[in-house]
């Protein structure tokens, strides 16, 4: 029995369906993230979980019992908005312990659990101050005090940072991650930057129209995205994808494909009995940018490295690393290099493209087949 | 920096002067009739009906003050306005009170408890707006009569606040619209029920909406004519009520300074509750339409 299941939900609104079949189940401790683009589903599905909109269909389960009908103020969640949500006629205090106050619980007790988490956040000076005289992550601070002081079994966050600017966000970044050790609880965690998403999860789900299209460990969807669609909206700069053709050239399978100069190119691909089935077909190669890089750069050894001489269309410097856009298949392809050996446009350029890391979508169905 | 060079548009000394200028005249041109009933109310009836309306007391006397509150015969006794006056308080409150709370609370649901059809609703209660008086008086009287309230000041205050409700609730709804749904959502997960989040959340913020509500409904109800006459009793009068038959009244001479008390006294009230909440009148009229 995991901690929290949603089985088979779907919702629709008057107009149409706008999610489909939602499968999930986390275990006490996880941190799930959502991703996905801009109306897909996400906001509404943590809705559902928190009980603020019914389901058309299927249940939601937490530790085991079924609360499709409990209201949300009894399914022991709490949730982060992100306008912050905070009432703008009490305190800090009087919104922190508002929660309290309507579960009757009684002052006393209020006050110290007031107290510890004010400690905890550092927002204790902040107490008696109404939100419209804080900032931006005084709010967010606040927010999150609101969500901890109640002691639910699940943190829902809706887009939490993401009225922050950029560096703001990064600090609230690695403090939700250090609340998130320090207190082993269970979240989910609605975002549309994907760095959060990587950084904070124990699982991400990848929405799109309303689906899962993946549900994985940070690393699986990273390295083995189940579709195109995961592959290009997961990793920044997104995965590069090269139009080729699976052919049998001396009985290894290859990649055909074209360079820069519209040369014919072949590279090795690495699992070749699983794409035995698809010779002759087209499919798309996909090479995350950090397996494209300078041949000089040292690559794990044993891996299966084809190096190929291309011509240099663009350089993007990033601080730490470059990113080189060169030419496959009639597309450009993003490089990521070491800065100390930048080139100039137009320059030729040995690139080294690492075979294992390399993923394979059949370019009809847009699956990963390898 | 001075001033003038971080203003927008910039006006001349002399456009200045100008613009002041046509803002006096007009406040003069607006104040005049008040001030003339004032001037009136003050003097003795030889004055007036022997003179010049324009010209101030030679005389100066509260009297005509004192019979228009409570000596001139306006019934059967010589009451003076006093216990009509009161009449319209015991309408007023009440009325305004219930036709605002209700109002909040028919924008609370139609905006944060959507339902079907609400917008059908809606569109009905605004359509009441829209309906004139006159069309309401037969059937009103004909409900006053079956429930037996014809005739009395809770009569009067159940037919205000009929008709007063299309206009709060409009007032409310579009305030309520622009109010942040996802507070709402917040205080539902933290356990507040229907009329918790209502009072704890939404009415605290409703200030400058309550106070147009307030206005509207005050003066328009004090105000009223139509449905006192029509709908109350000697002894459920209103003051507006009262005041006409003071004027009206065909026995004896025309009491012209006490008739001028009178007026002023039943103006009082809706000139006091306009000086008091008159600027954030503006101001509730105009939130909403700008966000923060
Ligand atoms: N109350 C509603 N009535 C009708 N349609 C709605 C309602 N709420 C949401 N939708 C629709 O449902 C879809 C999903 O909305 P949702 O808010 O869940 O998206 P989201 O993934 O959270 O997007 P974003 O990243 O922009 O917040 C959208 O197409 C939206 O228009
Ligand atoms: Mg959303």
């Amino acid at each position: 029995m995991s901690f929290l299941s949603v089985s088979g939900v779907s919702k629709s609104f008057g107009g149409g369906q706008v999610l489909r079949d939602i499968n999930i189940d986390l275990e006490q401790g996880e941190f799930l993230v959502l991703v996905g683009p801009s109306g897909c589903g996400k906001s509404t599905l943590l809705n559902i979980i928190a009980g603020l909109e019914s389901a058309t269909a299927g249940d939601i389960a937490i530790e085991g019992r079924v609360v499709n009908d409990v209201h949300p103020s009894k399914r022991n969640i709490a949730m982060v908005f992100q306008s912050y949500a905070l009432y703008p006629n009490m305190s800090v205090a009087g919104n922190i312990t508002f929660g309290l106050e309507m579960h009757k619980i009684p002052k006393p007790e209020r006050e110290r659990r007031l107290k510890e988490i004010a400690d905890l956040l550092q927002i204790a000076p902040l107490l008696n101050r109404k939100p419209r005289q804080l900032s931006g992550g005084q709010r967010q601070r606040v927010a999150m005090g609101r969500a901890l002081v109640r002691q639910p079994s699940v943190f829902l966050f809706d887009e939490p940072l993401s009225n922050l600017d950029a560096k703001l966000r990064v600090d609230m970044r690695v403090e939700i991650k250090k609340l998130y050790q320090k207190l082993g609880a269970t979240m989910i965690y609605v975002t549309h930057d994907q760095v959060e998403a990587l950084t904070l999860s124990t699982r991400i789900a990848v929405m799109n129209h309303g689906v899962i299209e993946q549900i994985g460990a940070p690393q699986d969807i990273y390295d083995a995205p189940a579709n195109l669609f995961v592959a290009t909206f997961i990793g920044s700069p997104a995965m590069n994808l090269i139009d080729a053709t699976v052919v049998d050239a001396g009985g290894k399978l290859c990649a055909e494909t074209t360079d820069a100069g519209g040369a014919c190119l072949r590279l090795a691909l690495a699992s070749a009995d699983k794409l035995r089935g698809h010779l002759g077909r087209r499919i798309l190669l996909g090479v995350r940018p950090e397996a494209l890089t300078d041949s000089r750069s040292t690559m794990a050894a044993g891996a299966r490295i084809e190096t190929v001489n291309n011509r240099v269309s663009l350089v993007e410097m990033t601080g730490a690393d470059i990113f080189v856009t060169t030419s496959f298949g009639g597309r450009d392809c993003v490089a990521r290099m070491p800065a100390d050996r930048a080139p100039r446009p137009g320059d030729s350029v040995a690139f080294a493209l690492n075979m294992d890391k390399a993923v394979v979508f059949d370019a009809d169905t847009s699956e990963r087949i390898a | 920096m001075n001033a003038a060079a971080d203003h927008p548009i910039h006006t001349g000394r002399f456009a200045l002067a100008l613009i002041y200028l046509t803002l006096l005249l007009f406040a003069l041109f607006y104040l005049l009739p008040f001030g003339i009933m004032l001037v009136n109310s003050v003097k003795p009836l030889t004055e007036i009906t022997g003179g010049n309306m324009l010209a101030l007391p030679t005389v100066w006397t509260l009297q005509p003050w004192r019979e228009a509150w409570s000596l001139a015969q306006i019934g059967v006794q010589p009451t003076g306005l006093k216990p009509y006056f009161w009449n319209s308080v015991k309408m007023v409150v009440p009325a305004v009170l219930l036709s605002t709370l209700l109002g909040a609370l028919n924008g609370y649901v139609l905006t944060k408890w959507r339902f079907k059809y609400d917008t059908l609703v809606f569109g009905l209660m605004l359509f009441s707006c829209f309906i004139p008086f006159q069309i309401v008086l037969i059937p009103m009287a004909r409900i006053l009569g079956v429930t037996g309230l014809a005739g009395s000041t809770p009569g009067l205050v159940l037919v205000h606040l009929v008709y007063g409700l299309g206009f709060t609730t409009l007032y409310f709804r579009n305030y309520y619209q622009a109010f942040p749904t996802e507070l709402v959502r917040a205080a539902q997960i933290d356990g507040a029920g229907f009329f918790g989040i209502f009072r704890r959340i939404l009415l605290p913020s409703s200030g400058p909406i309550i106070v147009v509500s307030v206005i509207w409904q005050f003066t328009n109800i004090w105000n009223d004519f139509l449905f006192g006459a029509s709908f109350a009793d000697y002894d459920s009068f209103p003051m507006t009520v009262a005041l006409n038959n003071l004027v009206q009244s065909s026995t004896g001479v025309k009491e012209y300074n006490v008739h001028f008390a009178g007026a002023i006294l039943a103006s009082l009230p809706t000139l006091l509750v306009y000086i008091v909440a008159g600027r954030y009148f503006v101001r509730g009229l105009i939130a909403g339409s700008v966000k923060g």
